[in-house]
């Protein structure tokens, strides 16, 4: 569960292009679910994204996360959850590498390497050895059915087929949470009802899912749970929530 | 099992997988990376080695050579300043030393004519070095014809040839007899080229030489350890070749420096953002470009030293035959004994390795402390 | 097999030769100790002052017994022009110097 209260984040302050993208944002995100952010460009999903996922801090606000367990934090040990809003660099990047699996708009794969090197990319600096990753990175490049890609260089794939390696990257740290930002906004509609199923894998796999999009066919779709609207950076509506 | 070890090899396999990216690229950069190496490991091989021949075998040089000069110029000396010099105290002998250059018009060769302290050869033989024989394409028992100062033909039976193994020192050398040398330039009598002497006590040589040279105003002392000292200054490092090298070496790393401190593309700056979106942190990035460096360098280093050896010990150093030979007709063919300077290779090891990852990480450096959440926004 | 431990493999290979190539100079040096004596015994009877290298000009035969103004001793304007005049010069120093 992810529990954010009065998470606001003001960028360039106090001085004359200051601008708030989220502004006093309360919300909690329930584990299991799939979970949507809905907006125009520019309502400030992304930016709240990027705080949840521990790559930006808020400027003012809690974050709390429950149920996570990382190497210096188990929510065993304690019972109470983890507050990220003031944690240092170096335990955020931990927390996102072990807890969060980000699909970018873009895909952000790396151009030249193989789809299978891209989807292991993020265990690299976990120090886990290759064999174990590299295992599971075939696993789910057959989940995903892109097995026959394994070797070769993303450019040489198609749409779909990139969407399903940065898919399969973002699960290779095993993470509970998925974050994704308008992971339909490059696909035509036959690939963004493909997309969903495969959400819906996830899904069923236990997987927290987080999606920002404007595309109905994301907000509308069945799957669907929760849906946060937002607008100018702060949440205009909540439908199905718990 | 996580563990540091699993995260650098991790991070090395991502490394090397980038560098096979621009696969044309870096490795032509390796290339001639490892030539720089390579041409500077040969230098030090071939200069270290012929230092220390010349250590080994110029150790058993005469301890004083003293040259007379007249008007500037190397003159003979006459035997009397012999007599007075074995008079100073410390010196236990004084041997006159007959010796001289010989150009043989026909073969273009410059000859060294020597004569030796104790009549080696008798009138009318000579010991030549296996240059000479080669030069003149004769061998034991055949004739060598010399033209003396008085344009007749001196007709000289060659009684032995110096070994190849000598060449270093051999290579040019006509040894004959004193009366065959005074029948090739008719010195004047009582004269001779220079005068050799030994000091009984090693640490008296200066003492010695500052009293002949008080003694005698017109001669110059040479002392053993200025002849070895020679060839602590082959190819110093104003000399012509090695600064035709060094800058070149130099100016071509400034190249690939320049290259890597400004080369860091829009693209590459994306890739590390992608990096740091997936949860690299910029130590992890920092230590990408460490290996990306090292990988391109060590190897370069390792197989440019390799390679030198080969060059200098295996193929006699035969890329600086010519700069060496020169004009010269003469060449010694040698074999040189090997010496590893350990010290010099590490220096080259540091000027080699650490500027070039340097100036992989550094740029590098700067990309990799961009927000993680760049790539989410752009 | 993984990239890196191509790598380091051959990285290893690289540094077992240099290894290698340093146990072979220790041997060449044993090997050669014999010639070696007689090359010095050599300088010793004939009395030699120098590395028989550069045959090219007079001069530069015996660098040890030059002048370092030798090249231009024929005439004052004379120019150097044998390359090994750029690779060893003779001896910087000397305790009584008559160069200029």
């Amino acid at each position: 569960m992810i529990e954010l209260a009065n998470v606001t984040k003001t960028f360039n302050a106090d001085k004359h292009n200051q601008f708030t993208a989220v502004d006093d944002v309360s919300l909690t995100i329930e584990a299991g679910r799939l979970t949507i952010l809905k907006g125009p460009s520019g309502s400030g999903k992304t930016t709240l994204m990027a705080l949840i996922g521990c790559m930006a801090r808020p400027s003012s606000g809690r974050i709390r996360l429950h149920g996570i367990s990382t190497s210096f934090f188990s929510d065993a040990d304690s019972g109470s959850a983890l507050d990220i809003t003031s944690l240092p660099e170096r335990f955020l990047t931990e927390i996102r590498r072990t807890t969060f699996g980000f699909i970018f708009q873009q895909f952000n794969l790396v151009k030249g390497i193989s789809a299978l090197e891209n989807i292991m990319l993020p265990a690299y600096p976990t120090g886990e050895s290759q064999a174990a990753f590299r295992q599971r990175a075939l696993e789910l490049m057959e989940l995903f059915s892109v097995s026959r890609h394994a070797a070769s260089p993303v450019e040489w794939l198609s749409g779909g087929e990139l969407q399903r390696v940065a898919i399969a990257r973002a699960l290779i740290n095993n993470p509970t949470i998925i974050i994704a930002d308008e992971p339909t906004a490059h696909l035509d509609s036959k690939l963004s009802r493909e997309f969903m199923e495969m959400v819906g894998t996830l899904k069923a796999r236990g997987k927290t899912i987080l999606i920002a999009s404007h595309d109905p066919l994301v907000y509308d779709s069945e799957l669907a749970e929760t849906v946060v609207g937002m607008r100018d950076g702060r949440i205009t509506g909540i439908t199905g929530a718990a | 099992m996580n563990s540091p070890l699993n995260r650098h090899t991790n991070i090395l396999d991502f490394a090397l997988s980038s560098l096979l990216r621009r696969k044309s690229k870096n490795l032509s950069l390796l290339v001639v990376y490892t030539l720089i190496v390579f041409v500077i490991a040969s230098l030090i091989f071939f200069v270290q080695a012929l230092k220390h021949e010349a250590a080994q075998t110029l150790a058993e040089a005469p301890d004083l050579v003293v040259q007379r000069m007249i008007a500037g110029r190397h003159d003979l000396i006459p035997a009397t300043y012999g007599e007075q010099i074995s008079a100073i105290r410390g010196v236990r002998s004084v041997t006159p030393r007959l010796w001289g250059y010989y150009y043989d018009q026909v073969f273009g060769a410059n000859y060294t004519l020597l004569v030796p302290e104790n009549g080696v050869v008798e009138p009318g033989s000579i010991m030549i070095g296996a240059g000479v024989a080669r030069n003149q394409r004769i061998k034991i028992d055949d004739m060598l014809t010399l033209k003396t100062s008085r344009n007749a033909p001196l007709l000289l039976t060659v009684q032995g040839i110096y070994p190849s193994s000598s060449e270093l020192i051999s290579s040019d050398l006509i040894v004959l007899s004193a009366e065959d040398f005074q029948e090739m330039f008719h010195l004047p009598p009582g004269q001779f080229t220079d005068l050799a002497v030994t000091v009984a006590n090693p640490r008296e040589q200066v003492t010695v030489a500052t009293k002949i040279a008080e003694l005698f105003p017109d001669t110059r002392p040479i002392l053993k350890s200025e002849m070895l000292r020679t060839y602590d200054s082959l190819f110093e490092w104003r000399g012509g070749m090695m600064v035709v090298i060094l800058a070149v070496a130099v100016l071509s790393f400034i190249i690939f420096a320049w290259d890597k401190a400004t080369g860091l593309s829009a693209e590459e700056r994306k890739e590390i953002g992608i990096l740091k979106s997936i949860g690299w942190e910029t130590s992890d990035v920092l230590q990408l470009k460490f290996w990306e460096g090292i990988v391109i360098s060590l190897t370069a280093f390792l197989v440019g030293v390799v390679l030198a050896y080969g060059h200098v010990f295996f193929f006699s150093a035969a890329l600086f035959e010519h700069a060496l030979k020169g004009w010269s007709v003469i060449y010694p063919q040698f074999r040189l004994i090997p010496v590893v300077d350990a010290y010099q290779l590490t220096v080259l090891f540091f000027l080699t390795v650490l500027p070039y990852t340097a100036a992989t990480i550094i740029p590098a450096w700067l990309a990799a402390t961009v927000p993680p959440d760049a790539a989410m926004r752009s | 097999m993984r990239k890196s431990s191509i790598f380091i493999i051959v990285t290893a290979v690289n540094i077992l030769l240099i290894g290698l190539l340093t146990v072979h100079a220790r041997y060449s040096q044993a090997m050669a100790a014999t010639a070696l004596r007689e090359r010095a015994e050599m300088v010793r009877t004939l009395q030699l002052t120098d590395l028989c290298l550069f045959t090219e000009a007079r001069y530069t035969r015996n660098p040890a017994m030059a002048d370092r103004f030798a090249p231009f001793q024929d005439h004052p304007g004379a120019m150097e022009h044998f390359p090994s005049g750029s690779l060893v010069t003779p001896p910087s120093k000397r305790i009584h110097e008559f160069s200029p």
